[in-house]
């Protein structure tokens, strides 16, 4: 087996392994019972999938302009991502909206 | 292979729709349309090397700060109701 053959199925198995973890991070923003528990699945799309999709896109794409603006993106959803999910349950626990298991006596924290 | 991913993408982003349709609360609607960027942001990429063009990167990278801009903007128009004006 050449270099070339056994790149093209590392990537191969990076980009189905993140189509997978695309999916099943969907299938859980679907069904999850509570606000908070969907972002936790919604955040396997960000990290997993987008990472494992990126990597598959960056290994055919080899050392070239190309993979460099992939790294870029790669980095970008790095930063993005929990920053955006951060501010979004910060956003949604500062409202009020409650966890679904949570004692109904205690009250949301203050505005720091 | 590029297709297989571009059809999960595809299949993510209307999960995430549904998701969007359905979801009780704005905080729902706004994680639903966070992942449907992200996934629009992965599809522009794979389309490009599905197409073999793979020169439409620059678009997925504007689009994902779009995608943060937007969020950000909405989130403090829904915590202060303003969008301007520095609080004290």
């Amino acid at each position: 087996m050449t270099l070339a053959a056994f790149v093209d199925l590392l990537s191969w198995a990076c980009l189905l392994l993140g189509s997978f973890f695309c999916v099943v991070g969907a299938i859980g923003l679907l069904r999850m019972p509570d606000f908070y528990t969907r972002v936790h699945a919604a955040s396997l799309i960000d990290t997993l999938g987008a990472g494992l999709i990126l990597l598959g896109l960056l290994l055919q794409a080899g050392f070239t302009l190309v993979g460099v603006k992939l790294l870029m993106i790669a980095l970008l959803i790095f930063f993005v991502s929990p920053t955006a999910s951060h501010a979004l349950t910060r956003a949604a626990r500062l409202r009020g909206l409650a966890p679904l298991l949570a004692d109904p006596l205690e009250q949301p924290p203050s505005k720091p | 292979m590029f297709a297989v991913a571009a059809i999960a993408l595809l299949v993510t982003a209307a999960l995430a729709l549904a998701r969007a349709a359905l979801g009780p609360t704005v905080f729902d609607r706004l994680q639903a349309a966070n992942t449907i960027g992200t996934c629009a942001m992965l599809l522009v990429a794979v389309m490009g090397f599905l197409n073999g063009r793979p020169e439409f990167l620059d678009l997925a990278i504007i689009y994902g700060l779009l995608n943060l801009i937007g969020m950000v903007a909405v989130l403090k128009f829904f915590r202060q109701g303003k969008l301007g004006e520095a609080e004290e």
